[in-house]
């Protein structure tokens, strides 16, 4: 029993260090979730088929359906996992001072997570003002997640992006490994093909 | 064979509090008054920069082959609120250091960006109109050298020449007040 207490000590202080450069911002309030299984959901949705519709709070305090934005602009949606862990709070900040790339490709960025209102309300204060809506797919718990085929089992969501068109078609899915931030180049060049 | 077992669990004690004192030490940020670790960074492409930097070519370059006396270095990422609310300071520091020729070709600035790509470090660049310059680092290489470090993160190192850069000032956090940064730098590594 010693043994594997004194094995596992070594490989916790070897192998979980910090993998993201995180920000000042958010002091010691992070949580460590440490290195999780890369996907762990089965996608219910593929490129080229009709996204499903969704509507959701915000922390803005509106309500957003998917189908407002039809026939008016391409739509990005950002899932993450969750508040306050690494990856995610070094991911939507980066999206917050390329307003205008979205803009020059016709799209809006929907971040969404399963966290509640209240909780989304304090993180994000955290990230400065957001340009984007942040939606909450809290409750009915990952009900949005969970039509995607990107609910995880511990009721969490993937790290993932999906680029929908005008049409409502998902022309892009990236479903990340959890445990790293999407490249934002490969984003942008997605959205230019919709051009 | 108890004996032998308790041995070999001393032996395997000592050998893990070696290795992680090994661990911590590559895990801290670098200090003040230790040597800079060494690291590879890619040279900038623009030839303005290279000059600045006092670099020519392409391919890769360390911190000691900088011309100038000491040379500070921001860890920073585009996804770093901070990083982002800090970028007029940092101009505005640049700009402190550029104008006045007591300082000019002695300090130099460079911004390493922590698991940014060069597509996310020219994104941050263009959008605060950054003039020194930003060196990508996408797979956190660096980031992990330096102890990956909380970000804003600042290091002043002062270059020797033929010697190893010595590391003066070691800090986390944004600058308000720059010209205190300034004069500290300028004073920790004796610019003259």
């Amino acid at each position: 029993m010693r043994i594997k207490i004194l094995v596992a000590t070594f490989v916790i202080c070897f192998f979980a260090s910090n993998a993201l450069a995180l920000s000042e911002a958010y002091k010691e309030n992070i949580f460590q979730v440490g290195k999780l299984k890369p996907v762990d959901s089965v996608l219910k949705v593929k490129v080229g088929g009709k996204a499903p519709d969704f509507t959701l709070k915000a922390v803005s305090g509106k309500k957003v359906s998917l189908k407002d934005y039809t026939g008016k602009k391409n739509v990005v949606l950002s899932f993450v996992p969750a508040a306050w862990t690494p990856v995610c709070s070094d991911q939507w900040p980066g999206y917050n001072i390329v307003q205008e790339m979205f803009e020059a490709n016709d799209a809006v960025l929907l971040g969404i997570t399963v966290d509640n209102i209240p909780t989304l309300y304090s993180w994000t204060n955290q990230m400065g003002k957001l340009w984007f809506e942040v939606l909450s797919d809290f409750w009915p718990h990952g009900a949005v997640a969970s039509r995607y085929g990107i609910l995880r089992s511990d009721g969490t969501a993937e790290r993932a992006i999906i680029i929908i068109d005008k049409k409502r078609i998902i022309q892009y899915i990236d479903v990340h490994d959890i445990n790293e931030r999407p490249d934002l180049e490969s984003i942008m060049r997605q959205l230019e093909k919709l051009r | 064979m108890k004996k032998k077992v308790t041995s070999m669990m001393t032996i395997g004690m000592m050998l893990m509090g070696v290795s992680m004192t090994v661990w911590a030490a590559s895990h801290m940020p670098p200090q003040v008054g230790a040597t800079l670790p060494a690291m590879n960074l890619q040279k900038p492409a623009d030839s303005g920069e290279l000059k600045y930097l006092g670099l020519s070519g392409s391919g890769m370059f360390s911190p000691d082959q900088v011309k100038g006396q000491v040379l500070i270095i921001q860890i920073f990422s585009m996804y770093c609120p901070y990083c982002q609310k800090d970028a007029p300071n940092v101009n505005r520091l640049f700009g402190l250091i550029e104008n006045n020729p007591r300082f000019k070709d002695k300090i130099k600035i460079i911004g390493i960006g922590a698991g940014n790509s060069p597509f996310e470090v020219n994104t941050f660049k263009k959008k605060y109109k950054v003039a020194f310059p930003l060196i990508p680092d996408g797979d956190f290489k660096i980031h992990q050298i330096v102890g990956e470090v909380r970000t804003p993160y600042f290091m002043a190192v002062k270059l020797n020449g033929s010697k190893k850069p010595e590391v003066v000032y070691s800090r986390l956090g944004a600058h308000e007040d720059v010209e205190a940064f300034l004069a500290e730098v300028v004073k920790l590594g004796d610019v003259r």
